[in-house]
C-alpha cells in the first residue's frame, strides 16, 4: 500500500474509521470519543484548532528569595527529604523558620490546616508564628512521607 | 500489503538506525486473559497490520527546575518533543504523565502548555504531578489543562476500541499517592458498561503499584481502583513520577513506569532520598527519553518501545 498512509491521516481525525474491523487497510486515524461531549486535553499542532487555551491567572509565586539563616532554637532545616530537627519545641509566640537545602522543592503543611507554605525552592524559606500552645504535626505536601512536629509551650 | 507498517519490521529498522535502546522493544500479546510479553523479533510473530492506535508518552518535564542534574530542562523537553515529531508516523495522541512544571507557577504552566502545543499530534492529554499541585490542590493545573475533565481533573475516552482513563493521584496525600472516594466511584461507573475484552489503559502520575512506598512511590487506594478492572483481559497502567523505566505484572495488569525528560532519580532505596541524580557530563540524555505505545486490533496486542533522548 502507500507509504504515506499515516501521513495522509493527519487532519482527518474525526472520521469514524476506527470502528472498521479491517484496520490494516484503514488509512485514517482512529477517532477519539469522549463521554457526554467532554473534551479533555488540548490540541497538538496537527490539529489547526487550538481551542481552550487560556492564560493562567496571576497568582502568588512560589519562589522565595534567599534569606539569612534563622537563628538557633526556631530554625528547621530541610535536607535529604527530612525536617531537622524533626520535633522542635518553642515558646508560644515564637516564629519558626524553615529553610530548604534540597535541590527539590518542599512545602510545610500543618495537618490541621493552620499553616501551609508555598513551594520552597532550593534555599527558599518559610516562617510561621505560633500563637497558640499545642503540638503541630506537619508534612511536606509534595513528599508527604516527610513528617515533622512543632511543639508550642506556654 | 502495507509492509511499511509492520511493527516488527519497523522495530528492526529502528534498531539499525539507533545503536542503543533503553531496553529491547517488548511486545505484549493478550490472549485468553493472559499477558505474554516477548522481545520483539524473538517470537517471529509477523504482524502485517497497521496498528489501530499509536501514541507517545512523555513525563516529568519539570519545567522551571534549575539544578546541576539538568541545567536546561527546557532544552531536553524540546528535544523530546522534536523526537516525537520526528517519528515516521503521527501519533494519535501524546500523553504527558505529570510534573509538567517544577513549581506550579503560572509562568511555568504557560511555558509548558506552549511547548506541548508544538507536538505534531491531534491531541495532547495530561495528568497532574505533585509538582503541578504544590500549594493550591491543583487549581492552576486545572486552569491550564483541566478543560473537559471531571472532578479534580480525571477523565476517560475511547479510541480504536481501547478505553483510556486519566487519573489524578497527587491530591490529599497522606504518605502515598491517593485517588479518593469520588475518583474511585468514577472508575467503577466508567468501566461498568464495557465488555471485558475491551483493552484498558490507565494513566496516572504516581505509580498505581507499590514501587517503593518509603519514598511515596505507590498509591494507597489503588487496589480498589484496580479491583474494578479485574474482569478485563488487558489492563495497562502507565505512570511517571519515578524518573526511570520499570515494569511489573500483577495478574491481569501490567504497570510501566516511564522515564523523564528532565533528570534521573535514584533506583528505589539507593541513597537517603529520591533526590535528583547528577550524572557525569554527556550521560544525561541516556537517562531521559520518550515512549511509543501501539495497539493492533485483531492481534489484540500492545507494544511499548522506550527510546533514549537523542
Amino acid at each position: 500500500m502507500k507509504v504515506i498512509a499515516s501521513l495522509a491521516a493527519v487532519g482527518v481525525l474525526f472520521t469514524a474509521a476506527c470502528s472498521s474491523p479491517a484496520s490494516n487497510t484503514t488509512a485514517a486515524s482512529p477517532s477519539v470519543s469522549f463521554q457526554s461531549g467532554m473534551t479533555p486535553g488540548m490540541s497538538g499542532s496537527a490539529m489547526p484548532a487550538m481551542s481552550g487555551m487560556q492564560s493562567p491567572p496571576a497568582s502568588a509565586s512560589a519562589t522565595t528569595a534567599d534569606s539569612p539563616a534563622p537563628q538557633g532554637g526556631t530554625a528547621v532545616s530541610i535536607s535529604n527529604f527530612k525536617f531537622n530537627p524533626a520535633t522542635l519545641t518553642v515558646p508560644v509566640g515564637a516564629t519558626v523558620t524553615w529553610t530548604n537545602q534540597d535541590e527539590e522543592p518542599h512545602t510545610v503543611a500543618g495537618k490541621d490546616g493552620s499553616f501551609h507554605s508555598p513551594g520552597m525552592d532550593t534555599h527558599g524559606t518559610y516562617s510561621f508564628t505560633f500563637t497558640t500552645p499545642g503540638s503541630y504535626d506537619y508534612i511536606c505536601s509534595i513528599h508527604p512521607f516527610m513528617t515533622g512536629t512543632v511543639v508550642v509551650t506556654k | 500489503m502495507s509492509a511499511e507498517h509492520d511493527p516488527e519490521g519497523m522495530t528492526r529498522r529502528q534498531l539499525m538506525r539507533h545503536s542503543a535502546w533503553f531496553g529491547a522493544a517488548v511486545v505484549l500479546t493478550v490472549a485468553g486473559g493472559e499477558v505474554i510479553s516477548h522481545v520483539a523479533g524473538s517470537a517471529g510473530a509477523a504482524q502485517p497490520a497497521k496498528p489501530a492506535m499509536r501514541f507517545a508518552q512523555i513525563s516529568d518535564s519539570h519545567i522551571g527546575f534549575k539544578g546541576p542534574a539538568n541545567t536546561n530542562v527546557t532544552d531536553t523537553f524540546n528535544h523530546a518533543i522534536g523526537q516525537i515529531n520526528g517519528l515516521d508516523y503521527t501519533p494519535d495522541f501524546v500523553i504527558h504523565t505529570g510534573d509538567l512544571t517544577h513549581m506550579a507557577t503560572p509562568d511555568q504552566f504557560d511555558q509548558v502548555k506552549h511547548m506541548l502545543g508544538e507536538l505534531n499530534t491531534p491531541h495532547v492529554f495530561t495528568v497532574p504531578g505533585e509538582h503541578d499541585s504544590t500549594d493550591d490542590a491543583g487549581q492552576k493545573y486545572r486552569q491550564a489543562f483541566g478543560a473537559g475533565t471531571r472532578g479534580d481533573g480525571w477523565y476517560s475516552f475511547d479510541i480504536a476500541g481501547v478505553h483510556i482513563i486519566g487519573l489524578v493521584n497527587t491530591l490529599n496525600m497522606q504518605k502515598l499517592g491517593h485517588l479518593g472516594a469520588d475518583q474511585l466511584e468514577f472508575v467503577e461507573k466508567d468501566v461498568a458498561g464495557l465488555s471485558s475484552d475491551t483493552p484498558i489503559i490507565v494513566f496516572s502520575h504516581i505509580p498505581l503499584f507499590a514501587m517503593y512506598p518509603d519514598w511515596g512511590w505507590g498509591t494507597d487506594d489503588a487496589t480498589q481502583a484496580l479491583s474494578y478492572l479485574k474482569r478485563f483481559s488487558s489492563v495497562t497502567c502507565l505512570n511517571g513520577h519515578v524518573h526511570q523505566l520499570f515494569s511489573k505484572t500483577e495478574g491481569n495488569v501490567t504497570f510501566y513506569s516511564a522515564t523523564t525528560t528532565a533528570y534521573p532519580l535514584p533506583a528505589p532505596g539507593q541513597g537517603p532520598a529520591p533526590k535528583p541524580v547528577t550524572l557525569p557530563a554527556g550521560k544525561l540524555r541516556d537517562a531521559l527519553g520518550i515512549r511509543e505505545v501501539s495497539y493492533t486490533k485483531g492481534q489484540q496486542s500492545l507494544a511499548l518501545k522506550d527510546q533514549k533522548l537523542t
